[in-house]
């Protein structure tokens, strides 16, 4: 049923625009097309109205590139730069209001588990830092709190970027911005920390430094967010219009506060480790047991002259 | 109140026809212009409305478009059918997104600016089908404030008051009834 609905009805394919028909033919809707054979299928985001040189555009075209089942994920926006590349999404997608992301996403999963008992769907929110350490923190850590099946994505451009610049928790301290000029007085606040306590069953800090990095921790937070509980990843996405700097270095910024106070950290209980074994085990053995189909197969073939 | 929910261009921002006292056809009805009739009533006007226009256009929505079901797919057979008896041209809605920068409105239409492919395409007889209702109404009240097309709304659900006609529980057997009525009137037996 979820992959029916990515295919067109036959009755209406020859009408049908060809961004469509490439979506269905040449997209990643049941295939294993993912974030190393981009530019080489037709994407879930393609143009969107972010400014040149944003990151945070960078993160959301990885993110959806990486999805396991793209048919059967749900993504969960809020109020922010973010939303305007949900709108281009070709995936279901809900925009809830500014904060409340994680306690819609919680009721959506909720709700998916009573509808679809033996399905697999998956809640992920994307937000940036107002939603989801500022406004929605209060949802957020409750998601987690309560042990929610779900992932949260946090964009951190370190203020919010489309209201003009503004100071937001996760500034850094000092940080002088638009409509903060004399400065940020307080520390940006440690959500990878509260994540920790709050019981999130894996957390990542990651940087659009490394895009295939952010693409391994988003997968591993999904599976584990399926099974285990609440998952969390922290995204660094420079914002080149907030920040006066050119487009074309911020992936210069993103890698220097990679190498600095932005590096890589991951968080993962040993209940979340022993699952993601138990799955690559499980794989492991699937291809196994599908090679020796193969070679017995094989062995059936007559050879000639033998 | 005697509201009449008649063709535009209405202006910017029409008043939602509800709030005009237009309500919707109970069970067994359809709806012209704000007000309820015999459903039978209603398939042949629709049926006429179809036959007269100059340049009438189907917009079928995700509902029909995507492969959902067996009933979709039954329902896209009836469309094509209907539409071609009526000679009329079929534009999708495959889905809602205001997309960036903007929809090619010779081959889409969307329920945020349909006004765009109604005028780019000099649609004068507009029927949704397989649209969700609150994108339906809201792309109806568009189109009857910026235009001049007469709209038609073929309802699975209560129907449509901000269409100029609308037909309420419209299952694949209200189609086959349409289709056989726009067979019989283009015999000339209407």
């Amino acid at each position: 049923m979820s992959l029916d609905i990515t295919r067109i009805n036959p009755y209406f394919e020859d009408v049908m625009p060809q961004e469509y028909i490439d979506l269905e033919k040449n997209g990643s809707f049941g295939s294993e097309k993912r974030l190393g054979d981009l530019g080489a299928f037709k994407e879930l985001l393609e143009e969107h109205p972010m400014c040149a040189g944003c990151h945070l555009a960078l993160a959301f075209r990885v993110l959806v590139s990486s999805l396991p089942r793209p048919e059967d994920s749900i993504l969960v926006g809020s109020t922010g730069c973010s939303s305007l590349a949900f709108t281009q999404l070709a995936l279901h997608n809900i925009h809830s209001l500014f904060g409340n992301q994680n306690a819609v996403a919680s009721g959506l999963k909720r709700a998916l588990k009573l509808r679809f008992p033996n399905k697999v769907k998956d809640v992920i929110v994307m937000a940036g830092d107002g939603a989801t350490a500022d406004i929605g923190l209060d949802m957020t850590l409750h998601s987690w709190f309560r042990g929610e099946n779900i992932t949260t994505v946090m964009f951190d451009n370190e203020l919010y970027a489309n209201t003009g610049g503004q100071e937001s928790g996760m500034s850094m301290c000092g940080a002088v911005l638009n409509m903060a000029p004399t400065g940020k007085k307080f520390q940006k606040i440690r959500v990878h920390e509260l994540a920790i306590s709050a019981g999130c069953a894996y957390v990542a800090v990651v940087s659009t430094a490394k895009p295939k990095n952010i693409s391994e921790c988003f997968k591993k937070a999904i599976l584990i967010a399926r099974e285990v509980g609440p998952t969390y990843i922290q995204i660094f996405t420079p914002c080149p219009t907030n920040l006066k700097i050119k487009p074309s270095d911020s992936k210069k910024v993103a890698a220097e506060r990679f190498k600095g106070d932005y590096a890589f950290k991951e968080h993962i209980t040993d209940e979340a480790r022993e699952y993601l074994t138990s799955i690559k085990d499980a794989v492991k053995k699937e291809a196994l047991e599908t090679e020796a189909v193969l070679v017995s197969e094989d062995k059936e073939i007559p050879l000639e002259g033998g | 109140m005697n509201y009449k929910v008649l063709k535009g261009p209405e202006g910017y921002l029409p008043p939602a026809a509800s709030l005009h006292g237009v309500c919707l056809p109970e069970k067994g009805e359809g709806i012209i212009e704000g007000k309820c009739v015999i459903r039978d009533v209603c398939i042949r006007h629709i049926a006429k409305s179809l036959l007269e226009a100059k340049n009438p256009t189907f917009f079928p929505g995700p509902l029909v478009i995507w492969r959902t079901t067996d009933y979709a797919l039954e329902r896209g057979k009836l469309i094509r059918e209907i539409a071609k008896e009526a000679d009329a041209k079929i534009i999708p809605m495959p889905d809602y997104r205001p997309k960036y920068p903007m929809i090619n409105p010779s081959v889409e239409i969307n329920p945020n600016h349909p006004n765009l492919t109604i005028w780019h395409n000099k649609i004068d007889v507009g029927i949704f089908i397989g649209v969700h209702c609150h994108q339906a109404n809201l792309a109806l009240k568009i189109i009857r404030g910026g235009t001049d097309c007469y709209t038609v709304a073929l309802c699975a659900e209560e129907g449509h008051e901000e269409a100029n006609a609308s037909l309420r529980d419209t299952d694949n057997n209200t189609l086959k009834i349409l289709l056989d009525i726009v067979k019989e009137m283009k015999k000339g037996g209407a």
